[in-house]
């Protein structure tokens, strides 16, 4: 049984890597969900990587029909092509244009298929899908043609809880929730990005970065891709670990609403004020 | 197959179908759990838990199961069974055993496991958890099976038990997340389509495209239109009184509900409290700083907006029908309730009330009296999704007159 253990830039929890297995052993859609920035979406590239599969993403948009991953049937071009003659067009299945869920069903080897994003479809569009993914295969009356998976691919779904998915399509999923890692989790996914920096600058950028996390009343809280970005832009500004127990470099890099933006300054100034008076006493 | 676990999930209130209990018999039959109870914990919660709102209730249930069971002897003879066969099934496994403990008896191997419990329980522990922080699980006994538990740095040596008695994912237990979905459905009704004025030609009419093409003798044109975009605009005034508390929850499943809903195009929330008289409020609190003149929404929203009303009705009389009858005792009103109820009806002719209040005590409940006076106004539903639903398709057609 393939295993999956995470990858060199991929930190994955313990749980995490416990429900991928499951799910490719159990031949289950991966339903994975979590803050946006949680690393969702990386999660099936590293697999795709650890387990040296292709991998296949199917990006939906709030436009994407369920019809989309299976195939389209190019109707406009076959009837052009009558016009003018060309070879072939009494075959229809030139004009079949198969989605990414059917390439991945066409494939010799198993592959990963990623279906990013799920919730920002619409409201029945898991629904259309069940039957699909159950059985890995569908039909197309055109050409009378069924595509059935040679091999099951590993599917990965990931799902920002826009929108409530069906329970019945819930029912046939592994679900993990991937929470917000905690400062050692945090401390290995920044090594694996950063095997240089120094532990001092790690130190005060995840204390200064776990402060700000927990203010109070913030709109949008910084993920780890913001703390990554962040400790890029601190180490090309050249700014010292000891700066950042004082102000908050580069907040645009975390913060991206303007009233957090404020808010986390209004903080530092208040830490401020605090040394102030302690000098008055 | 230790079925009652089932029913103590249900009885927490998750939805764990048979469907979802068979792959975990599955999961099982394939030991991916390595005989382990960490890993069953692990595996059991991936497959039977849908939403992280309910990952709490299965640590509640997963503890109120397993906490009796103090030592190996007690665990569910199906889990044991399990236990016995992981050994023999890998023949890796079976060849380091034999390596190792040449000779033993499984019984043996059981009773050096329940020994080691007891002294783990004592260094480690002290408290009635059979289970230690060592390292090891129950089953994954150090050297009995090394493909027991992979245990490494730090936070992993934890428990089953210990997992699920931190119930960390309280704070995701949000009750009103669920069964939004119901509401979404209905909400999905609200919609009115027409073309757009603006924005590309995308989409193919396929009945002017064969007429044109018949026209030209055969070759084919092909002819894009606009695609057609819901026009809905929904004002939703929600009562966010003291008497409303005890529908919170309700209300705030079809507030996300209308929130998420992406396909109007035009959404407006405002508060009051029990009724609304010169100003409404932009927060559910409507406190005094977060006000906004009822006659700037009534003016400046134009009457094409579907106005849902939420709120139970029942108050004093004096307050929907006296000048300066307002709960607010220091902002009096110069105009009754029903005169400001009656000014939004006429601007607004598409509106309906919805009740969280059962349907059936509408007629005599506390407020019997008021209630009874918006409903010979405003249509009323009762707020669930079948009245939500029924609330949609009175909108939908236009004027509510009764």
């Amino acid at each position: 049984m393939l295993q999956f253990h995470g990858s060199e830039t991929y930190i994955a929890s313990d749980e995490l890597i416990r429900s991928v297995n499951i799910a490719a052993a159990l031949r289950k859609p991966l339903l994975i969900k979590g803050e946006p920035g949680t690393g969702k979406t990386m999660l099936a590239e590293a697999i795709a990587k650890s387990l040296g599969m292709e991998l296949l993403i199917w990006n939906i948009k709030s436009t994407t029909r369920a019809q989309d991953g299976l195939y389209v049937y190019d109707t406009v071009q076959r009837l052009y092509d009558s016009q003018f003659g060309a070879e072939g067009v009494d075959d229809i299945g030139k004009y079949i244009r198969l989605g990414k869920l059917g390439e991945a069903f066409k494939r010799e080897e198993q592959t990963v298929l990623l279906i990013d994003e799920i919730d920002k479809a619409d409201l029945e569009f898991p629904n259309d899908l069940l039957w699909e993914l159950d059985k890995m295969e569908f039909y197309i009356p055109e050409t009378g043609e069924t595509v059935k998976a040679k091999v099951r691919p590993i599917v990965i779904i990931t799902s920002n809880a826009e929108k409530e998915l069906p329970d019945a399509f819930l029912r046939r999923c592994i679900f993990h929730y991937i929470a917000f890692p905690d400062a050692p989790m945090m401390e290995r996914i920044v090594k694996a990005h950063y095997p240089e920096l120094e532990q001092k600058l790690i130190d005060s950028v995840l204390e200064a970065f776990y402060r700000i996390r927990e203010m109070r009343g913030l709109q949008k809280k910084p993920s780890t891709s913001e703390v990554l970005d962040w400790i890029q832009a601190l180490a090309i500004g050249g700014i010292e670990p000891e700066r950042l127990e004082k102000e908050i470099p580069f907040a645009g890099v975390l913060l991206k609403k303007t009233e957090d933006l404020q808010q986390a300054e209004q903080l530092t100034k208040g830490q401020l004020r605090q040394t102030e008076r302690r000098y008055v006493y | 197959m230790f079925t009652d676990f089932l029913y103590v999930l249900r009885n927490y209130g998750m939805k764990t179908s048979f469907n979802e209990w068979n792959s975990l018999m599955d999961a099982l039959e394939l030991n991916l759990n390595e005989a382990s109870l960490t890993e069953f914990y692990y595996m059991a919660r991936a497959l039977l838990v849908k939403r992280e709102s309910d990952y709490d209730r299965f640590d509640q249930a997963f503890l109120e199961y397993f906490k009796e069971v103090k030592t190996v002897e007690e665990l569910p003879k199906e889990l044991l069974d399990w236990l016995s066969r992981a050994h023999e099934q890998t023949p890796y496994d079976k060849a380091e055993v034999d390596a190792r403990f040449e000779g033993l008896s499984l019984e043996e191997i059981r009773r050096m496991m329940e020994e080691r419990l007891k002294e783990q329980k004592e260094q480690h522990h002290g408290g009635n958890k059979w289970i230690g922080t060592g390292g090891t699980s129950a089953f994954g006994h150090s050297g009995y099976s090394p493909k027991g538990i992979r245990v490494g740095g730090p936070g992993r040596n934890r428990s089953a038990l210990q997992v699920a008695e931190a119930r960390n994912y309280r704070d995701f237990r949000d009750d009103s997340v669920l069964q939004i979905r119901q509401f979404q459905v209905a909400l999905k009704k609200l919609r009115l389509l027409s073309c757009r004025e603006d924005g590309p030609k995308s989409e193919l009419n396929v009945e002017k495209t064969i007429e044109k093409t018949c026209d030209q003798g055969g070759r084919l044109e092909l002819v894009m239109e606009r695609p057609r975009k819901n026009q809905t605009k929904l004002l939703l005034l929600m009562d966010s009184g003291g008497s409303m508390w005890s529908y919170a929850e309700l209300c705030s499943r079809l507030f996300q509900a209308v929130n998420q809903a992406s396909h109007f195009k035009d959404l407006k929330i405002y508060y009051f409290h029990n009724c609304f008289y010169d100003y409404l409020f932009t927060t559910p609190s409507c406190s005094w700083k977060d006000k906004i003149s009822t006659e700037w929404v009534l003016y400046n929203l134009k009457e094409e907006y579907k106005v849902i009303l939420v709120g139970d009705g029942a108050m004093a009389p004096s307050e929907l029908l006296y000048r300066g009858g307002s709960l607010d005792y220091f902002h009096s009103n110069d105009q009754t309730g029903l005169y400001w109820l009656e000014t939004l009806k006429q601007r607004f002719p598409s509106a309906v009330w919805l009740n969280p209040i059962r349907e059936s005590h509408w007629d005599y409940t506390y407020g019997s009296y008021t209630i009874g006076l918006i409903r010979e106004r405003i249509p009323m539903f009762p707020l669930t999704a079948a009245g939500l639903e029924a609330g949609v398709a009175v909108l939908k057609k236009g004027e509510t007159g009764l």
